[in-house]
């Protein structure tokens, strides 16, 4: 059986050129950057290389680049960084329902300290109303977080419209671009970002290495305390093997943004138009246009997203509902309870995720195989049997 | 994350479906996750001549209705209404923490139906 993974919004594999990248830098070049022999000189230079290339995809300065874990804490560092330094101007915070768990429980945190945080809502379509966010913003606003792109929907955010918003209230603005890096053109000087939290592990860099921009003159107080590493923003020694694949990761995603946005694309929108096609009562969750190339949210009424996915699981194919986090909760998604969708649609939802290694073949298997998935499910729903008899009743 | 009994019985649901003017019917909803089962019965001297069921709900829901299904067949009424969810979750080889409350809905459901039945008889 062909394993084939369509769940690239919650990881994905390393690309062989970054794992190339990574290997010397395990043995070969294992010296701790901010040593002067050597060995530390060797790294050093690696480690700028790597910003450098980080730096060139969203468009800012090198100096701006500050290395981190994962996209949590980056976004972690962002929201309680600057929450902490601007204390003294206000305690207002403005963010929105459909955040990652990293932003949303970053701002219950602050919550507790004393913060006040706005959580906007977003439409049935998961966009969200930037007049509502300007509406929002008070003279003890400090910071404005919201996401590029959505994790569960792909929904894409009108970031250059709230980066003008912003700037005219000045007021600090972070996004999670997490999910938008690598697949949408980032550009923080054209979005008027202050901060911007990203991830290894969904841009084919390994798991434990993220970055964060921080414009230049931004201050922020470090969550990690210690050394100096990271000009005095994120103490302890570099992973600079995962921080080199970050950085060719990166030099990668710019070299071919357009190219495998458009593939993915198609692939997707393959996906998206047979999988409507060959399944009645079944509806596409997120913005139609403004969307994450490679993801595909959808429902399938009357049966639940849980056991359709341990079939394609058994058929070798890896698809998520919702956050992979999540999956062990009960109770449906927060992404799409916000979005007001119907809740039996809801609780079928999955999610696709496109990624490099997809081809039309795999979309294909997966066109073979889940209508018929569906069916077997609906075949054994009471709500599915209902539903033909109210028609029933109501045509005779 | 789930036994080979639970996938077993998941992949190839035994009782699918539903009885024409059944005997019985009686369904649950689970009150944690609104998942749904209805169960169907044919009753013939105090014994479950058949069974069948419709589910609406995860792996381990459909996994549980089937066990079960399996489990009361050719049994007395009185047999049935012994039945309990663990006895159910344990012949699935156990089910995950979270999902324990699943297997809840089978026996649940099944026991509906033998009261609605009885109701119906007395
Ligand atoms: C939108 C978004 N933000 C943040 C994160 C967290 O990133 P990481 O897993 O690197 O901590 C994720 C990953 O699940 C995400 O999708
Ligand atoms: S989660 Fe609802 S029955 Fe299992």
């Amino acid at each position: 059986m062909k394993r084939i993974y369509m769940d690239n919004n919650a990881t994905t594999a390393v690309r062989p050129e970054v794992m190339e990248a990574m290997l010397p830098f395990f043995r070969e070049h294992f010296g701790n950057p901010s040593s002067v022999h050597w060995a530390g000189r060797e790294t050093g230079a690696a480690l700028e290389a790597a910003r450098e290339k980080v730096a060139r995809l969203i468009n800012c300065d090198p100096a701006e680049i500050v290395f981190t874990s994962c996209g949590s804490e980056g976004d972690n560092l962002a929201i309680k960084g600057v929450a902490d330094a601007r204390r003294d101007r206000g305690n207002h915070i403005i963010t929105t329902e459909v955040e990652h768990p990293a932003v949303l429980a970053a701002c219950k945190f602050l919550e507790k300290q004393g913060f006040e945080v706005t959580y906007l809502p977003v439409d049935e379509q998961g966009m969200l109303d930037v007049d509502a966010l300007e509406a929002a913003i008070t003279d003890k606003t400090i910071l404005i977080s919201v996401m590029w792109a959505n994790n569960e929907t792909g929904t894409l955010f009108p970031i250059e419209q709230i980066g003008a918003v912003a700037r005219k209230h000045k007021i600090c603005f972070h996004t999670d671009a997490v999910q938008a890096i690598g697949r949408v053109p980032v550009d923080v000087e054209k979005a008027q970002l202050d901060l911007l939290a990203i991830s290894g592990h969904k841009i084919g860099a390994p798991k434990g290495v993220g970055a964060l921009y921080v414009r230049k003159g931004v201050r922020l107080t470090p969550l990690i305390h210690g050394g100096h590493q990271e000009r005095n923003r994120r103490a302890g020694t570099h992973n600079l093997p995962g921080i080199v694949g970050l950085g060719t990761a990166c030099e990668m995603a710019s070299a071919d943004l357009q190219n495998t946005a458009d593939r993915l694309r198609r692939l997707r929108d393959r996906l998206e138009q047979g999988l409507l096609a060959a399944i009645p009562e079944s509806q596409v969750n997120g913005h139609p246009s403004q969307r994450l190339p490679n993801t595909l949210n959808i429902s399938f009424n009357y049966i639940e997203g849980e056991a359709v996915l341990l079939f394609l699981d058994m058929q070798g194919i890896a698809a998520s509902s919702g956050s992979a986090c999540m999956s062990d909760s009960f109770g449906q998604s927060h992404v799409i309870d916000a979005m007001g969708v119907d809740p039996m649609m809801a609780n079928s939802a999955i999610r696709f995720g496109l990624g490099y290694d997809n081809s039309e073949a795999d979309v294909d298997q997966v066109l073979e195989i889940l209508p018929g998935i569906v069916k077997k499910l609906r075949d054994m729903s009471p709500f599915y049997h209902e539903r033909g008899a109210a028609k029933l009743t109501a045509n005779s | 994350m789930y036994s080979d009994k639970v996938i077993d019985h998941f992949t190839n649901p035994r009782n699918v479906g539903e009885i024409e003017n059944a005997d019985g019917v009686g369904e649950k909803v689970s009150s944690s996750c609104g998942d749904r089962m209805k169960v169907f019965l044919k009753v013939e001297d105090g014994i479950i001549k058949d069974i069948k069921f419709q589910t609406y709900g995860c792996g381990a829901a459909i996994a549980s209705s089937s066990m079960m299904s399996e489990m009361v067949v050719g049994k007395t009424l009185q047999e049935a209404l012994d039945l309990t969810n663990d006895q159910v979750a344990d012949a699935l080889g156990g089910l995950p923490a979270p999902k324990l409350h699943c297997s809840n809905l089978a026996a649940d459901a099944l026991h509906e139906a033998i009261k609605n039945y009885q109701a119906a008889e007395a």
